[in-house]
């Protein structure tokens, strides 16, 4: 097994398209572990952590810019604030030692159903920023995950950076796990409140193929959500989301878990999460709805 | 005496543990020295037509590959009964057994090279329902001698009616020892033509005895030395690499290493038995049992390891710590193609302590009790008897003990605590961080477990432990040398066999050797039983030189303790500690005083349920415990604290899933075991009743807490969410796809 140690992100590109079986490895939280079990062996590891610019963040306008080395840690330490539901997912990633080798790219580089970053990726509208020696392009989140771990990008791509729009409404991130911490998800749910467009985000995890949206719980929520008068939310409504959002995945049963159990567990965390996300906003609470001053720094690295 | 019995003297490893510098087994290393790795069976059961080695061999790099016809001696093992194939004959019989073994200079290469042995298997039918294997005739034998391994009743009385009844089933899912270290040593080739094997073991000298047959060597020329255990649990009483790795050495005359990968670990050791179990209690109207009935079932898988002591302990506390005049048990151990289950913690007892005690809380609702008074009212005291007609012949407060546990403060929090202006905190509620609720279907429980274990081997065996001790002037200063066979699986024996020869020679400097076979056996580490036998045997060594230097200081009154050792030169005994002698349980009654010693744990569980989801945090765990004498509270409460974990694992998360034979959850990723924010803190009241037959009145401490946890926990789920919950592990969809039954 080569391993392939670029100092730039050029040189990177270069050695990902002269070697594109090469497995790009940054916290090395799943890739290490697959070797470690001798489930497959890469030709190659093609290792980003040289690489300065890929731990940086930086804001640009509405949009935080996330290096693809950014660890979970400083995820849920600098951008708490601004990504809360990527951060409330990122503390339930593995333990601190993982969280602070992990990342969110690593996440989306091994798009297992069961990553613990897709659900609030989803519900945000998160973009990937994907680049080979051919340039870069964005992927929409939603086209980025295409089957059982695996993805959008070519043969030659690398992820740069994840496009992640500062919170303009409450969100909330919420997973099932057999017991109180490090545990892979049995399923997950994450919930934003895009309240200017009157909006609601979904992500699912760890309960179809591959993470997916609940199109039509979004535009049910929408729709019967009062917006303008902030009214208490009708727990009829809460209950219909919540059977919506279970209706929309494709669980199937597994060592960690049954798939009825995975679809009712489903429909009372999205119920719980639309209660959350509606008191908040009707309270003006939660994540900044002003967009944009949000407090803090613009940028940060390591 | 400073840093003698009673004082919490820390582990002279503990330090090195805690910052990763310790050397466990898996870190041995000699130049020169090859890597070992093993081919296993993919299929529970099938018939071996044929075998090719030869692409194994033909890899660079290869320096053995051996299969059972290279084995040199006998070709069977076994703790209890020699049924297990050193390597598969012909068959395997679970998924996992080791068919061939390879020594090549690279690990990597030598997996390589297991993996490209072509091994022709038909398969055949499984035998995985122990229901069927016990009691069907036409079931297939996974033995030649059928399936039944132990069949242990006990009858007593003949009254088997009552004014209440109670009846129930119940299941006990399989269980791991989940030890971090893997099986792992290295085998060293000697000029003698035998080998040194450096091992992480439980007990060297058995290992010793089922090694040199298999390799036909005489004992002495298979030397036997504890390597650094990183825990055991009952799982290292079998052997796993110590003849594989010996025979490769031998065939190739270099050391060789074998270190079991995460998931190989699952299937290099035996598991706790899964059990099901019937349970009928009639009672009083008042709550006083009248009679229990019960019918335990063990499955042991495929080969024998422990089973037939795990069901003498299931039979023979099969009742817990009650007093019943009237009892029946059946008490069944059968092989299966299942993974083999053998030695863990507490074993026999824990599984029927589980049934026993869902049945006194199905009793107590029945009489209209409440759980601690039910317990009190059929508690065992001194001058009880067991359902084996065993007298309890030392104080067995039971009463008393659950008095004091239900007079303890309860957590004052209400569920969903730590709300303050920026939400819940979301660590106390269950689920944690990943933040399933915020307080939402949080409801609370509280429930109680009492167990009762023997403490050290029973039913007849022969149980003693060697030790040897020497003092000699050392500078200026006497220094004592303790040297046993005891294994240090983490329990903190090698702190107690120190202290007790401070205490007893009156000497600071005491340094313990490290375990190795130059000395006589000490029995297992297991069984909760090294501080009574290794320690009875370390005090009697000391007792012995304590009277041979006071005849010596007699004759030179005038010279110091230093100055008669200067003088005369060490001195330095060895003896042998053996408890009182035990019995075999009458294989039609099931009567006789098969026991030594009793151990009594009683825990009280707080639990906060999400009943929507099943979810589970126990908010507080309690005990009382009777240890007869604290040797180091450290490590005591150290032991009660972990004992109390793995209960609390077994209830609500611990089991490997086993489907037509075959292990689906073989890793740490999906094999749970509780970690920091599940395990609550514990309020803990250790109580010192004398055991007046025992070495300093001790009582054996590992194991009990390891069963009260369990049902203690169950009971407060149950009392949290009003469901049956006959089975543990608990899952959530056990909780939350009941359908609306729910009170």
């Amino acid at each position: 097994m080569d391993f392939l140690r670029p100092r730039t992100w050029a040189e990177a590109l270069d050695l990902k398209a002269a070697r594109p079986e090469a497995t790009p490895i940054q916290g090395g939280t799943d890739v290490m572990v697959e070797i470690n079990l001798d489930k497959g062996r890469p030709a190659a590891l093609l290792d980003l952590t040289p690489i300065p610019e890929l731990r940086e963040w930086s804001r640009e306008g509405d949009v935080i810019r996330l290096g693809a080395g950014v660890t979970y840690s400083r995820l849920i330490g600098e951008l708490e604030a601004r990504l809360p539901g990527l951060a409330q997912a990122s503390r339930t990633v593995g333990s601190p030692q993982i969280r602070n080798r992990g990342t969110v790219a690593g996440n989306l580089g091994a798009a297992s159903p069961a990553g613990d970053s897709h659900p609030p990726l989803l519900a945000c509208d998160a973009v990937v920023e994907a680049e080979s020696v051919r340039g870069a392009r964005l992927i929409p989140i939603g086209e980025f995950y295409t089957g059982v771990k695996r993805n959008a990008l070519a043969p030659d791509e690398l992820i740069r950076a994840v496009r992640v729009p500062v919170a303009r409404g409450p969100q909330y991130f919420s997973k099932i796990g057999t017991r109180n911490a490090m545990v892979i998800a049995v399923c997950s749910f994450s919930i934003a409140l895009h309240a200017a467009e009157r909006r609601v985000g979904t992500g699912v995890g760890s309960a179809a193929p591959t993470p997916r949206r609940a199109v039509a719980a979004e535009e049910f929520a929408a729709a019967r959500l009062d917006w303008r008068g902030r009214s208490p939310l009708d727990p009829d409504v809460a209950g219909r989301f919540g059977e919506l959002v279970a209706g929309a995945a494709a669980p199937i049963d597994d060592v960690r878990g049954r798939a009825a159990y995975r679809t009712h567990a489903l429909a009372v965390l999205a119920r719980r999460a639309l209660g959350w996300a509606w008191a908040d906003f009707r309270a003006g609470t939660g994540a900044d709805s002003s967009a944009g001053s949000g407090g803090g720094d613009d940028r940060g690295s390591q | 005496m400073p840093s003698g019995i009673g004082e919490s003297v820390p582990r002279p490893d503990g330090n090195l543990k805690v910052s990763g510098e310790f050397a466990y087994s898996s870190d041995l290393w000699l130049e020169g020295m090859l890597w070992g790795a093993t081919l296993r069976s993919p299929h529970p059961s099938a018939w071996i037509r044929s075998m090719d080695v030869g692409p194994a061999l033909a890899m660079p790099g290869v320096f053995a590959v051996l299969t059972h016809e290279d084995v040199p001696g006998e070709r069977f093992y076994g703790l209890e009964h020699r049924d297990q194939p050193v390597l598969a004959i012909d068959q395997v019989r679970y998924q996992g057994e080791p068919v061939a073994i390879v020594a090549a200079d690279h690990p990597e290469t030598a997996r390589r090279a297991a993996a490209a042995i072509v091994v022709d298997y038909e398969v055949r039918p499984a035998v995985t329902d122990p229901r069927r294997a016990a009691f069907d005739l036409s079931c297939p034998a996974v033995h030649p001698g059928g399936n039944l391994v132990r069949h242990q009743p006990v009858r007593v009385g003949s009254t088997f009616a009552a004014e209440v009844v109670v009846t129930g089933e119940y299941e006990v899912g399989m269980q791991d020892q989940a030890f971090l270290g893997p099986e792992s040593g290295l085998a060293v080739p000697a000029e003698d033509g035998g080998v040194d094997l450096f091992v992480a073991t439980q007990w060297l000298h058995v290992d010793q005895g089922q090694v040199a047959p298999c390799l036909g060597l005489p004992p002495e020329k298979v030397r036997l030395t504890l390597a650094g255990v990183g825990g055991a649990f009952g799982a290292r009483e079998d052997l796993s690499m110590q003849v594989h790795a010996s025979m490769l050495a031998l065939r190739t005359g270099r050391p060789v290493k074998m270190v079991y990968g995460r998931e190989e670990s699952f299937f290099g050791h035996v598991h706790r038995h899964p059990a099901r179990m019937r349970y009928e209690h009639g009672a009083t109207a008042d709550g006083r049992l009248v009679y229990v009935r019960a019918e335990i079932l063990l499955d042991g898988g495929a080969y024998c390891s422990s089973t037939l002591a795990v069901v003498g302990n299931a039979a023979s506390l099969g009742v817990g710590p009650y007093e019943v005049d009237n009892v029946w048990i059946d008490a069944y151990g059968v092989y299966t193609n299942n993974p083999p289950c053998g030695a863990m913690r507490g074993f026999g007892a824990v599984q029927a302590c589980y049934a026993y005690e869902s049945q006194m809380d199905r009793l107590a609702a029945a009489c209209g009790l409440s759980p601690v008074e039910i317990r009190v009212r059929n508690a065992v005291s001194q001058g009880s008897r067991l359902a084996t007609g065993q007298l309890i012949d030392s104080p067995a407060p039971l009463a008393e003990m659950l008095t004091e546990l239900a007079a303890m403060p309860l957590p004052t929090d209400p569920a969903g605590a730590g709300m303050d202006g920026a939400g819940p905190d979301l660590r106390l509620l269950p689920g944690g961080v990943a933040q399933a609720t915020r307080g939402e279907g949080v409801r609370r429980g509280v429930g109680y477990g009492v167990g009762i274990k023997n403490i050290c081997f029973s039913e007849g065996f022969d149980d003693y432990s060697t030790a040897r001790v020497r003092i000699e002037a050392a500078g200026d200063e006497p220094h004592v040398l303790v040297r046993t066979a005891a294994a240090e699986v983490g329990q903190g024996l090698v702190t107690v066999q120190a202290q007790i020869a401070r205490t007893e020679l009156g000497v600071e400097r005491v340094t313990v050797a490290p375990a190795d076979t130059g000395v006589g056996s000490a029995g297992s580490s297991s069984a909760s039983r090294q501080s009574y036998v290794t320690g009875g045997a370390v005090r009697a060594a000391c007792v012995a030189v304590r009277e041979r230097l006071g005849a010596l200081r007699a004759a030179h009154p005038e010279l110091s303790l230093v100055e008669v050792l200067e003088r005369c030169g060490p001195v330095e005994e060895t003896r042998e500690f053996r408890h009182r002698p035990t019995f075999p349980m009458d294989p039609v009654t099931g009567q006789g005083n098969s026991h030594t010693q009793l151990a009594l744990c009683v825990h009280r569980a707080v639990v906060d349920v999400d009943v929507d989801l099943g979810l589970v945090r126990v908010v507080e765990l309690a005990a009382v415990q009777d240890v007869g004498k604290i040797l180091n509270p450290l490590a005591l409460e150290g032991q009660i604290h972990g004992g109390s974990a793995q209960g609390l694992g077994l209830a609500l998360m611990e089991e490997i899933q086993v489907r037509e034979g075959r292990v689906l959850n073989p890793s740490f990723t999906d094999y749970l075991i509780p970690t920091i924010l599940d395990m609550p803190p514990m309020r803990l009241s250790i109580l010192e009743n004398p055991d007046p037959h025992a070495p300093y009145g001790l009582r054996g401490a590992g194991e009990p807490p390891t069963l009260s946890s369990t049902p203690a926990v169950a009971a407060a789920v149950r009392a949290a969410t009003g469901l049956d919950l006959p089975r543990v592990p608990i899952r959530p969809e056990d909780i939350a796809l009941v359908p609306a039954s729910r009170p």
